[in-house]
């Protein structure tokens, strides 16, 4: 409700200007110290992914039954020390926490950004030409959200089969409505705006008016819902890890460490406590920097500055 | 009103045949002959090619969809490969967990988080403000199953106060209703907050205080019921998150409703079970927003029926 009080005339001169400078947006996020905070936890994440080879400590898939659920600190025959512990098949829960990182994040942004990507372009297609290409549209995305999330995921992963690629794709065509709807959402105020009707006037064709003057008022809330998403889909991958749905073993995630740590609950807790403490910061993290950008990108913020 | 009732019962009619259409195509779009997926393992070939006969496989998809469509409708849903039951009746002995932990969690996050909400609004700032923020955002960023592992590791491994997981007395629902609901429970203090706050600054509530009345009449009745439309038009939704989340957290505390059985007919290729599953829990699903979308209307009168249909 709120919402719709925010008038055209609040939301025109903060569209062109979000086109006019990153830059301005980028200092707004630096000023916001808790988005800032968000943003280096998340920068952190990528690199330990990136570099997850130089950073773990030892090899993640390396088994060891001598070493068998080994509590923190634990120091082996060989004088490797286990900061966190081993899983029950002798292997360091540490690297595995390093290298569970990789998982999450291909999956968390390659599936928001083929969903994002998807979602935009029907977004756009929805909310300007409307008709029956609308109605099309918004019917598949009403019967998309007619089910809970998670199991149409686990359906169609279960019938294709589990792997990486799968596991981006089904989150994609999966995911794409929510994007869909915001996009259209923002096309209908944008599109009969006056500037938009002038270049409709002057005859300049309906591609060229979606990508000069329509897209580059939508890409803020488009942003803004996507990293939210990512983090959503971060939690959803480990969730289907969790069930065994996810990316197969023995490539280690966070989610199928969860589930590894369920079943040895009572002889090793720290099985599946470390990873589902990396899920939570680098979640929490990725939801702070989007509400940090969210509030960027916001007129009701800004304009009061 | 009736014209409005009659549009979203029509639109919900449309979701379900969608979620037919859906759960037909999962079936048929698999690669491999679905009579070969319906069939346990090295089925006889005249067992593949009767039921092939049955299923209709042999006629054009647009009659198969009908077939599957009058099955549903007389609650044949197949019998369950490894069971060796009705598919639909598997479903429904389950069901009653998945509503109870979905429907337990629902009130639990309601009954903590308005509260919550409302006192964080109304002491902006304080420290109880402070700590409600911190736990809101630790409440949204986190798997609600891995705090259902946490809270098995603390009150069951650790302290011995409820069982680690199985079905039995309300102590089994203790822990995996807390676990479940903590996303729900942190999103509507989040919209209760920012509801509140900003009704707070309006116009009508300054007059209310103004002529005098107490603090809890301004609240309660005027802030707070304007703010629960905004609330409701969410849970919907959440309803949604929390019956998918009930998949996981069943897994978690081995409840044996819905979502361990999909859970377990996948492994075990059961495909009518898994069809069944998804069937029934999207049906809920589609009447439960129809209800909350009913309910919209008796909670504010003031939506016009015009301004609802264009949702």
């Amino acid at each position: 409700m709120g919402k719709q009080r925010t008038s055209h005339r609040l939301r025109l001169p903060f569209l062109l200007r979000v086109k006019e400078s990153v830059g301005g947006i980028f200092k707004r996020l630096l000023r916001h110290r808790v988005a800032t905070l968000g943003g280096i936890v998340v920068i952190l994440a990528f690199l330990c992914a990136i570099f997850a080879p130089f950073l773990s400590p030892y090899d993640p898939l390396e088994q060891n039954l001598a070493n068998r659920l080994k509590p923190l600190g634990w120091t082996d025959i060989d004088g490797h020390v286990h900061i966190l512990g081993t899983d029950q098949l002798g292997r360091d829960v540490m690297s595995r926490i390093v290298f569970g990182s990789q998982v999450s994040l291909i999956v968390g942004t390659a599936s928001v950004l083929l969903g994002g990507i998807l979602g935009l372009i029907l977004g756009l297609i929805s909310g300007y030409f409307g008709k029956w290409v609308d109605d099309l549209i918004m019917r598949v995305v009403d019967i998309t959200l007619s089910f809970p999330f998670i199991i149409l995921a686990l359906c169609i992963i279960a019938i294709l089969g589990t792997s990486l690629f799968n596991l981006i794709i089904v989150l994609a065509v999966t995911g794409w409505v929510i994007y869909a709807r915001v996009v259209r959402a923002s096309v209908l105020s944008v599109k009969e705006m006056d500037f938009v009707q002038a270049a409709r006037a002057i005859g300049t064709s309906d591609f060229k008016i979606i990508l000069k003057h329509i897209l580059p008022n939508v890409v803020a809330p488009f942003i803004v819902i996507s990293s939210f998403q990512v983090a959503r889909m971060i939690i959803i991958e480990a969730s289907l890890g969790f069930l065994g749905l996810g990316v197969p073993p023995p490539i280690p995630t966070w989610g199928n460490m969860l589930s590894d740590g369920r079943e040895y609950l009572q002889e090793a807790w720290w099985i599946g406590t470390f990873p589902g403490i990396a899920i939570v910061l680098l979640v929490l993290g990725i939801n702070l920097l989007g509400d940090g950008l969210r509030d960027a990108l916001d007129p009701k913020t800004y304009l009061k500055e | 009103m009736k014209s409005y009732l009659i549009k979203r019962t029509l639109h919900s009619l449309f979701a379900v045949f969608g979620v037919l259409l859906v759960v037909f195509l999962l079936l048929r779009l698999t690669p491999g002959d679905p009579a070969l997926l319906l069939l346990p393992d090295l089925a006889p070939p005249d067992a593949v090619a009767a039921l092939r006969k049955e299923l209709g496989l042999d006629r054009s998809i647009v009659i198969q969809f009908w077939v599957f469509v009058q099955h549903v409708a007389h609650g044949d849903l197949g019998e369950s490969i490894f069971y060796r039951q009705d598919a639909l009746k598997l479903v429904l002995q389950a069901l009653p967990i998945t509503i109870f932990l979905t429907f337990g969690s629902f009130f639990i996050a309601l009954v903590i988080s308005i509260p919550v909400g409302v006192i964080s609004a109304t002491k902006r700032y304080s420290w109880y403000d402070h700590l409600t923020l911190i736990g809101v955002l630790l409440g949204q960023s986190m798997p609600t199953f891995w705090l259902g592992i946490m809270f098995i590791l603390f009150f069951a491994v650790l302290w011995h106060i409820f069982p680690t997981s199985g079905s039995g007395g309300w102590k089994h629902y203790v822990l995996p209703c807390l676990s479940l609901s903590t996303y729900m429970m942190a999103l509507v203090t989040r919209l209760t907050r920012s509801g509140m706050l900003e009704i707070l600054n309006e116009d009508y509530v300054r007059t209310a205080r103004a002529k005098g009345l107490s603090e809890k009449v301004v609240i309660g009745r005027h802030a707070l019921s304007n703010t629960m439309v905004q609330i409701v038009t969410v849970l919907g939704l959440q309803v949604g998150t929390l019956l998918g989340g009930a998949v996981i957290t069943e897994k978690v505390f081995a409840l044996p409703g819905v979502g361990s059985l999909i859970i377990k007919a996948i492994e075990l290729r059961d495909y009518p079970v898994v069809q069944a599953s998804v069937l029934v829990t999207a049906f809920l699903f589609v009447f439960i927003n129809f209800l909350v979308d009913i309910l919209y209307l008796y909670i504010d009168p003031r939506i016009s029926y015009v301004s609802m249909e264009e949702r």
